[in-house]
């Protein structure tokens, strides 16, 4: 009996919290935009979202190009094989590792940000007092970072993958010697436009619209105290991480299954 | 009363408070309180901490939606309002918040003008005008420059007051202006209050439960407790009460109708039974 009421508390309390974050982001970004006072805001955002979050991104890509050079290299050298190490490096990186790696750093970097930043203002009452001077905090203060970071993430996930194939190159060409030339066509030649870079930015931008409603919703909704700051910025890393991997599974089901 | 006198008092009174019953869960806040603000007067509403005063100033400002009751404001009816009617309607009203509220990536000038800019389309070289005319008023003009995590406790809420009268509001919403603030700052504030409701003819609602304070600047006290109004009147009026509730809460008595103890069972009951407990663990 107890389990069954929790069972059913749980539920309800799910899609309750579904339903406000639906309605918080409709009435967010459900509007005619004002160019004259949005533009200069959103501006902002995409700094702080957006270029604040490339160091990570640039960092990361490179690493993760390196790695996936070296690891290639050695199990395809065995088959006489290196000259696919520019497609297999590529693919990796347009399909998942871009999208999804950006993603999850971006969840963790801009959207753990966004959370706190916006968990904050509602406990020093500042969303309240915007209210209270008939400005609406879900335009003046959700709408610029909602849009910030679903405009940022798809421009990161392909740096990301574009500085990871720089990285592959340094060590697969430079350092390795696989040749160039080899490296360079062998990929133009593999990599399909609509088939690999277009799915793999469809992924990111479907992941940008989900980490960043997920930031800004528990933000707005959090309890506004020190504690419930922590939680809901904890619940935006984890939910929107475990959303991002589900969600890559899916759609990497629809795009490549057949 | 006939109906002329009827409408006289709606004029006079800026908001009108009709049996309003307010509910947080299962717990009653209000329990059919009526309250009316005069026009250009300071009115406070004073009660013990928790009892929901600043619920009520929410309910005012249309955050909130009462159980059921009427809030008039100049006759519009808060909790009935469209939203877009609301939002035209909180553009008479500001509110002084506890914390201030300043918006913590702007300087003190912009925290001022963000109103002025928000809800206008004047020339910057006016809103600087009207900015530091506003400074001017709470004695911040030289703070300007300043970011709100440099201003003193006092000077934060004197800012934030500077940006609640930015708009030149009809009604100005203070919530316990006078907490946490040190005599000195606390007398600056006392000042700021009465000059600007006599200078611009503001209404005033103060919050508060800083007897001495109130009692020197506010026109007309309502006392609230226990769900309801239990003492309203001029200072004068509440210092001649004989109710017993409103003459504890005056003189700051620690026992009277609102008791020092938490409601308990009997202290001595409880000391048996840990007794017994006790001696049956020990015989056991």
């Amino acid at each position: 009996m107890k389990f069954l009421q929790s069972l059913g508390r749980s539920t309800i309390e799910l899609v309750a919290g579904l339903g406000r974050a639906v309605i918080v982001l409709i009435s967010a970004i459900m509007h005619m935009p004002n160019f004259r006072k949005g533009t200069p805001l959103l501006l902002n955002q995409l700094y702080n979202v957006g270029v604040m979050s490339l160091v990570i991104i640039i960092v990361s890509g490179g690493f993760i190009g390196m790695v996936l050079a070296l690891q290639g290299y050695t199990i395809l050298v065995g088959y006489g094989a290196e000259a696919s190490l520019g497609p297999m490096v590529a693919l990796s990186l347009l399909r998942e590792l871009g999208p999804v790696v950006a993603g999850l750093l971006f969840a963790g970097r801009a959207g753990s940000a966004l959370t706190a930043e916006i968990g904050l203002m509602k406990a020093t009452e500042q969303l309240s007092s915007l209210e209270m001077m008939a400005v609406d905090p879900l335009r003046r203060i959700i709408a610029p970072r909602f849009w910030a970071g679903f405009i940022s993430l798809p421009l990161l996930a392909a740096i990301f993958s574009m500085v990871g194939i720089l990285g592959a190159h340094l060590v697969g060409v430079d350092w390795l010697g696989v040749d160039g030339g080899t490296f360079w066509s062998v990929m133009q030649d593999q990599v399909d436009f609509e088939k690999d870079i277009l799915n793999g930015i469809i992924k990111s931008v479907v992941f940008a619209f989900v980490i960043t409603w997920i930031a800004v919703y528990k933000g707005y909704d959090c309890e506004p105290t020190s504690e419930g700051i922590s939680r809901a910025t904890t619940a935006t890393v984890v939910q929107s991480s475990l959303l991002v991997l589900c969600l890559d599974f899916i759609l990497t089901a629809l795009m490549f299954a057949n | 009363m006939n109906i002329e006198t009827a409408q006289m008092k709606r004029i006079d009174n800026l908001i009108e408070i009709e049996n309003l019953i307010f509910k947080r869960g299962k717990r009653v806040i209000y329990d059919g309180i009526n309250l009316s603000i005069p026009k250009g007067k300071i009115t406070a509403i004073m009660g013990p901490s928790g009892i929901g005063k600043t619920t009520l100033l929410r309910l005012i400002g249309g955050q909130i939606k009462p159980h059921s009751g009427s809030i008039l404001f100049d006759g519009e009816n808060i909790p009935h309002l469209s939203r877009k009617a609301l939002y035209e309607t909180r553009k008479r009203m500001s509110m002084l918040f506890q914390s201030g509220a300043l918006f913590t990536d702007m300087n003190v000038y912009d925290n001022v003008a963000f109103p002025i800019r928000e809800h206008s389309n004047l020339p910057e070289n006016i809103i600087e005008k009207i900015v530091l005319m506003k400074l001017e008023a709470v004695g911040l003009r030289g703070a300007r420059d300043l970011q709100p995590n440099e201003l003193s406790g006092g000077m934060a809420r004197r800012a934030a007051l500077a940006r609640a009268i930015a708009l030149d509001p009809e009604l100005i919403l203070y919530d316990e202006p006078f907490a946490g603030q040190d005599p000195i700052s606390m007398g600056v504030i006392v000042r700021l209050i009465r000059s600007l409701s006599d200078a611009l003819e503001l209404t005033s609602i103060v919050v508060s439960h800083d007897v001495p304070e109130v009692m020197s600047i506010a026109d007309y006290i309502y006392i609230i407790a226990e769900q309801k109004v239990i003492g309203q009147g001029t200072p004068d009026e509440i210092h001649q009460s004989t109710s017993p509730l409103v003459k504890q809460f005056i003189q700051g008595e620690s026992d009277g109708p609102v008791p020092f103890h938490y409601k308990a069972s009997s202290y001595q009951d409880e000391l048996i039974k840990i007794n017994c407990s006790q001696a049956e663990g020990s015989s056991k």
